[in-house]
């Protein structure tokens, strides 16, 4: 029987489908069955970031009114053999599928995957319950923002009220030398207002633009700090204990100069 | 040129310490957002504690301040109300 996990967050655009996309395909790299599903219904994006968008033929609307089997709708990544997207339907609203309907899913589902993860939409109107209902356990993405956590404090406020026990954090596009002359909130300041678990830390990285860019996911790229971080993600969640790792790409001269200058 | 010494300033001087600001802000903007409480039931609070006190107490009523209030992880109902004079009961029987 498969887990399902669902990627969430309060504030848009802080990464949840770049989460969804890198999660998958390092647990995918490591021998894992999985599916992504994008319940963003009406604003599908996790097919561009994988770049599987010129093979979708039907998608989960199509699914939940029977249009076509789960099988026809799921698209296998060439490039990672055991990894399957079910996409959003573009043209229609959230209304289209019922929490019922997603329970249903991710229960057929669950019998051919080991991972099943959701990419949930921004905010907390229907679709989020809809992402939300079939999981065990809930990842939340927040950036060290205030208006970003702020809204994560709320969607973990939300998971708690629907019961939802295994909540667990990731601080995403950490940029090191912010936080360290006291520009950025660090993740100890995030942990500290926010009663969660951390998962993991993300820095900023522009292979992350650059892979979105491509429709290529990072995780195979060794020289990517991000690539790194979502591949340790995905060793925790399989129950690996991996210390907390802050990747950075190499320093050059400059940067090493000015931080013997740095004061905290 | 100015790009240059701007780098060189910011490499001597500390412009940091806006974090700390985020986080005093986020705080506080939580502290209201944890306390379910509508401002609904706040006026009614307000407007009941109002008559049970000016049962006893001559109040200013225009005076009144309630608000909540947080330090750490608890919140606390802050209520400010001036007394102008005590009002005298009479006896009964």
């Amino acid at each position: 029987m498969g887990k399902v996990i669902v990627i969430t967050s309060g504030k848009g655009g802080v990464g949840k489908t770049t989460a969804v996309a890198n999660i998958g395909t390092a647990l995918a790299s490591l021998d894992q069955k999985v599916a992504l599903v994008d319940a963003d219904i009406g604003l599908r994006n996790l097919d561009v970031v994988l770049g599987l968008e010129n093979r979708i033929v039907y998608d989960i609307v199509d699914v939940v009114e029977g249009r076509a089997k789960l099988k026809q709708a799921l698209i296998k990544d060439k490039r990672f053999p055991s990894l399957c997207l079910l996409p959003a339907a573009q043209t229609r609203d959230k209304e289209a599928v019922s929490p019922e309907d997603m329970v249903r899913l991710c229960n057929n589902l669950r019998e051919e995957f080991d991972f099943i993860i959701i990419d949930s939409p921004a905010g907390i109107e229907r679709g989020f319950k809809n992402a939300v209902i079939p999981a065990d356990m809930a990842i939340v993405v927040t950036t060290p923002e205030v208006s970003a956590v702020r809204d994560a404090d709320r969607v973990i406020g939300l998971l708690e009220a629907m019961e939802k026990e295994d909540n667990k954090l990731i601080v995403n596009r950490v940029r090191s030398k912010l936080v360290d002359r006291g520009d950025m909130l660090s993740v100890e300041d995030v942990l500290e207002i926010l009663s969660i678990d951390l998962i993991g830390v993300i820095p900023e990285d522009e292979h992350i633009i650059i892979s979105t860019n491509r429709g290529e996911p990072l995780v195979n790229n060794n020289n990517a700090p991000a690539g790194r971080s979502f591949m340790d993600i995905a060793r925790r969640i399989l129950g690996e204990d991996v210390p907390m790792n802050m990747y950075t790409e190499k320093e050059d001269f400059f940067t090493r100069f000015r931080r013997l200058f740095k004061r905290r | 040129m100015s790009v240059i010494i701007d780098a060189i300033k910011r490499l001597f001087t500390h412009e940091g310490g806006s974090k700390e600001i985020a986080k005093e802000r986020l705080k506080l903007v939580l502290i209201h957002d944890r306390t379910s409480i509508s401002t609904e039931i706040i006026e009614q609070i307000k407007e009941e504690m109002i008559q049970v006190i000016s049962k006893h107490l001559e109040i200013d009523r225009n005076g009144v301040e309630f608000s909540l209030e947080g330090e750490e992880n608890s919140v606390a109902l802050v209520a400010n109300i001036p007394i102008k004079g005590l009002r005298r009961h009479k006896k009964k029987g």
